[in-house]
């Protein structure tokens, strides 16, 4: 038998934010590193799954299954392949830098790191899932820590509201996609939730076309799906730092995962019938996003409407439903999981030196944090899609998928859709530009000369690690591109090679 | 009449109770007063040994009828029976230190005796016997809700609950009366038969059933027998309310999936129809009442008055997985609700209030508690890895396999409710602080009896949220001695 790696890495999160709760209340430092080195060993293994995956045999590698409750066909069953494993890493590298970002947290940090850690498992969990009933059962434990963490540890102002805001939204989400996902279980009539059994099921297209809209608005509610996104900017702004990385980093990509790997692979007749509407939503998902993130003056909403819109991008490359917009949506996860974190981490610093985000009333950063500034550039030159930042290369795909489609009797081509979205590159290029202008370059404000002070040692790294990672893909698509492709080769097999 | 071994030990955990009770009256003459806290611990560890000495107890493939056919040696009835037991050894725990009840030893006996009638309630075979388990086990409770005479708001929980469950009880009596009357049997499992040869005709036989349905409705406080529920939860000493909510609900149900199954498989169609008005009712209004509550107390009897409407869709449903997963429930649900149960124990013993402003920074005064707050109300919110998401998915999956979609899309509604007011809740004990924010000064201190039990059901609550076989193989053993 061979080492359970996946198991591992589920795992490492929770035991550890279960032994971090035994350290006593006070011992303060070693709760955090107890944390980092959890943090660092699921970044570690994450690395290594994600290289030691053999992209020339494809298919689900590092499978472990284990019955879980036989009787109802009920397995504890993980694999990765080449779409899940760079969430895989996303995870791990969101997971090790969030706890760097989150060292100054004095507030009952105990609990902090062991509710995050709680989190992450759920998420490792979805992600490697290849068993329903399993992913549901993570994904529920992903979604209710983040109740606690936003309301003990975010922002004064709006936490409760925007705590139990999210915490229902997402629950109302995952329930009905509870439905649905029991539906497919008793029609299937075989017994078993293993997904892998399950895409050969059969539904009928009749079965497909009424609960595929059940079970994929269930999932993509936690993506960020308009009319579905409004917990998302308010959810994000009330977080701390760490959370907002997790939560826009991880999390959104979460129910866009899930959305794809239980609702397009297991319908693939519904999601090839409903589309064609959804893909409008995506749009205005897009659009709408960038508009709205490019007239708020807190600059953490301005982050959080622009995770809206470049999320709108993803499930716009899922509706595509051919392989440049799949292949697009796969590296669009990471690149904005990646490069959100960045951002929701230079929120964090920023205002920890200001306490305010109102743009207006901030300026010159560049001369006190100048790393920051740069890190922040980088990213914002990825959020642009610019050639040579990973936004670039995941952008891109999914404009040329939908050139490439020919989808339905309803639209003759999506290349009105395409032409429309690029409208955002255009809004994104200009919100991110003032910011950059307005925020980190021009003069300190009076009321805050004297007291801002440069980030630390620890943020720096964290800072560094993220954009380093955003330059890599970038420059050196290779790395992850095959990778992806061999996962869309998974999903078009079952879409009949569309 | 033969005595022989077969017999006894059909009703093993019912002998070695009444071994106990008198253990603990024995010990309540000579232990000196200032040891009488000892009662509990002896009370605890004695259902321990019930548990572990009933297990040459178990039934065997076949089940058999004894004691002239007034008891029905099942798994449905061992399992239910060790369900109650380990409710009352835990009540037990919470009651020691709890003001008033931890040092009187009449108060373990009654509860010992309550307990003992609702296991013949779990394996009773008889109309007969069945009216006769259901009054020794409230008999006991009438007394044990109104335990601190001097408490006028106990007392006069003690005074409403005798006078709901002597008319509920005295409608069912109504209703048995008829059902013999036109099977001219009291035997359970010869009712249905007789009542087919006599060609009673349907509708009379659903009238007699609604009878029964009241004193049955009123021991699981489904809507609308649920207003006592409330009034007595929030009077009644708090760990009583705890065994009320769990140990007495579970033993409701399973008199009521036994009777509903075999004595009235003829109108399986026409209960299924009334419970399904019930179940749907119960879980709306318990939890639609419950958002209003500012005193934790009620709030969690509106809680349990919605959870006893999620295990009834298991009933409505009707199949072997349906009542298989109401059985699941009722096991999650008693270890998560005796948990909520202790911990309110444990902290109205400090604070002397169970309004919800006395949970304002409680994880600041103990982090413990609290957290083991967190895994209770979570777990009742179906959150997991605890309890009771499995527990949920099983009754709506068991739902959706009957096609009752309609109700399933309810119960899950519902369950987004729930969630609302557990969360709130959360938010009081980790987020508010207490006024003038000096918890440090404020500790809450729990004794060794509350640490051991909530330790036991935390973990059990976890337990049966992550590694859920074995539990479930039990609810289905269980389930399979009905069908």
């Amino acid at each position: 038998m061979q080492f359970p790696i996946l198991s591992v890495i589920v795992f490492t999160p929770i035991v550890t934010g279960s032994l971090i709760l035994l350290i006593p209340a006070d011992r303060k430092t070693e709760t955090r590193v107890a944390a980092l080195a959890a943090g660092a060993l699921a970044l570690a293994l994450s690395i290594w799954v994600y290289f030691a995956y053999d992209v020339a045999a494809g298919g689900y590698q590092f499978v472990e299954k284990y019955s879980w409750l036989p009787s109802l066909g009920i397995s504890y069953y993980v694999g990765v392949d080449g779409m899940n494993a760079p969430l895989l890493l996303l995870t791990g590298v969101v997971m090790f830098t969030g706890v760097l970002i989150s060292w100054g947290i004095d507030d009952r940090p105990r609990e902090f790191f062991a509710f995050l850690f709680i989190l992450a498992t759920g998420v490792f969990g979805v992600f490697v899932a290849l068993d329903l009933f399993m992913l549901l059962f993570f994904y529920e434990i992903a979604v209710f820590p983040m109740y606690l963490l936003i309301s003990i540890w975010g922002w004064k102002v709006t936490r409760e509201y925007a705590a139990m805001k999210l915490t229902l939204y997402l629950f109302i989400g995952s329930v009905v996609a509870l439905v649905g996902a029991l539906a497919m279980y008793f029609v299937s009539g075989m017994g078993t939730f293993d997904m892998i059994a399950l895409e050969s099921a059969g539904f009928s297209p009749t079965f497909q076309r009424i609960w595929f809209p059940f079970v994929f608005f269930g999932f993509a509610v936690l993506g960020g799906i308009f009319p579905f996104h409004n917990w998302s900017p308010d959810g994000h702004v009330a977080a701390p730092t760490a959370v907002s990385m997790f939560h826009a980093g991880v999390l959104m990509k979460l129910g866009a995962f899930a959305a794809l790997r239980v609702g397009i692979m297991l319908l693939p007749e519904g999601a090839k019938f409903h589309m064609p509407w959804i893909i409008i939503l995506t749009l205005v998902n897009v659009v709408y996003g960038a508009f709205i993130a490019s007239v708020q003056s807190d600059f953490k909403y301005v982050i959080g409407f622009s995770s809206v819109s470049h999320m709108g991008l993803v499930t716009m490359g899922f509706a595509t439903l051919n392989r440049s917009g799949l292949l697009g949506a796969g590296l669009q996860m990471f690149s904005h999981g990646v490069m959100t974190a960045l951002f929701f981490a230079v929120v964090g610093m920023v205002y920890d030196q200001a306490h305010t985000r109102e743009i207006p009333r901030l300026g010159g950063f560049r001369k006190i944090m100048p790393l920051v500034t740069i890190a922040f550039i980088i990213g914002g030159l990825a959020s642009m899609g610019m050639p040579g930042f990973s936004g670039f290369i995941a952008e891109f795909p999914i404009f040329m998928g939908l050139w490439d489609s020919n989808p339905s009797q309803l639209w003759i081509s999506y290349a009105w859709v395409a032409i429309i979205a690029a409208i955002s590159i255009v809004i994104t290029a200009s919100y991110i530009i003032r910011i950059i202008g307005k925020v980190f370059f021009g003069e300190v404000p009076e009321e805050l000369r004297g007291h801002l002070h440069d980030v630390s040692a620890l943020d720096k790294v964290a800072l560094v690690f993220l954009s380093a990672i955003l330059v890599i893909v970038g420059v050196y698509p290779q790395i992850m591109v095959p990778l992806v492709e061999s996962g869309v080769d998974n999903v078009l097999r079952l879409l009949g090679g569309a | 009449m033969t005595l022989d071994a077969a017999k006894f030990l059909a009703v093993l955990p019912e002998i070695l109770l009444l071994v106990l009770g008198g253990l603990v009256l024995f010990l309540d003459f000579i232990l000196p007063k200032e040891q009488h806290r000892l009662l509990g611990w002896v009370t605890a560890f004695g259902m321990v040994l019930v548990m572990l000495f009933s297990i040459p107890g178990m039934p065997g493939e076949s089940t058999e009828l004894s004691w002239g056919g007034m008891v029905r040696h099942d798994w449905l009835a061992y399992t239910f029976k060790m369900l109650f037991i380990f409710g009352a050894g835990i009540t037990a725990l919470f009651a020691m230190d709890y003001r008033e009840i931890g040092e009187r030893g009449a108060f373990y006996l009654l509860m010992i005796i309550s307990t003992i009638g609702m296991c013949f309630m779990a394996s009773a075979a008889d109309l007969v016997m069945l009216y006769l388990s259901i009054e020794t086990t409230s008999i006991p409770l009438y007394i044990l809700a109104g335990f601190i005479i001097k408490d006028n708001r106990s007392s006069e929980a003690g005074f409403k609950y005798l006078l709901f469950g002597a008319m509920t009880s005295a409608v069912m009596l109504y209703g048995f009366s008829l059902i013999y009357g036109f099977s001219g049997t009291t035997d359970l499992y010869q009712i249905a038969e007789n009542l087919s040869i006599g060609g009673v005709p349907a509708a009379v036989i659903t009238g007699t059933m609604l009878l029964v349905l009241v004193g049955f409705g009123f021991k699981i406080s489904a809507v609308p027998l649920h207003f006592w529920a409330p009034d007595i939860y929030d009077g009644a000493p708090t760990p009583v309310a705890g065994f009320l909510s769990t140990a007495s609900k579970a033993a409701g149900f399973a008199v009521l999936v036994r009777v509903f199954l075999t004595v009235f498989p003829q109108i399986q169609l026409e209960w299924g129809v009334v419970l399904y008005a019930i179940s749907l009712l119960t879980m709306t209004v318990g939890n639609l009442i419950a958002l209003a509550q500012r005193n934790i107390k009620r709030m969690l009897a509106y809680s349990s008055i919605a959870h006893a409407g999620y295990m009834l869709i298991g009933v409505v449903a009707g199949t072997p997985f349906g009542i298989q997963s109401a059985i699941f429930y009722l096991i999650v649900y008693l270890v998560t609700n005796l948990a909520a149960f202790g911990i309110v124990t444990a902290t109205e013993r400090v604070v002397g209030s169970s309004d919800m402003s006395a949970y304002y920074g409680l994880s600041r005064r103990s982090p413990w508690l609290a957290l083991a707050m967190m895994v209770a109300f979570l777990s009742l919110a179906g959150m997991p890895p605890l309890g009771g998401f499995v527990a949920k998915v099983f009754v709506f999956a068991a739902a959706i396999e009957a096609g009752l979609i309609p109700l399933a899309v309810i119960g899950v509604l519902n369950s987004i409710v729930g969630l609302y007011y557990y969360l709130t809740v959360l938010k009081y004990v980790y987020l508010y602080r207490m006024e003038g924010e000096d918890e440090d000064q404020h500790p809450l201190p729990v004794t060794s009896s509350y640490r051991l039990a909530l330790v036991i059901l935390t973990f059990g609550i976890i337990l049966i949220g992550t590694i859920f076989g074995p539990w479930f193989g039990f609810a289905d053993t269980a389930a399979a001695a009905l069908f």
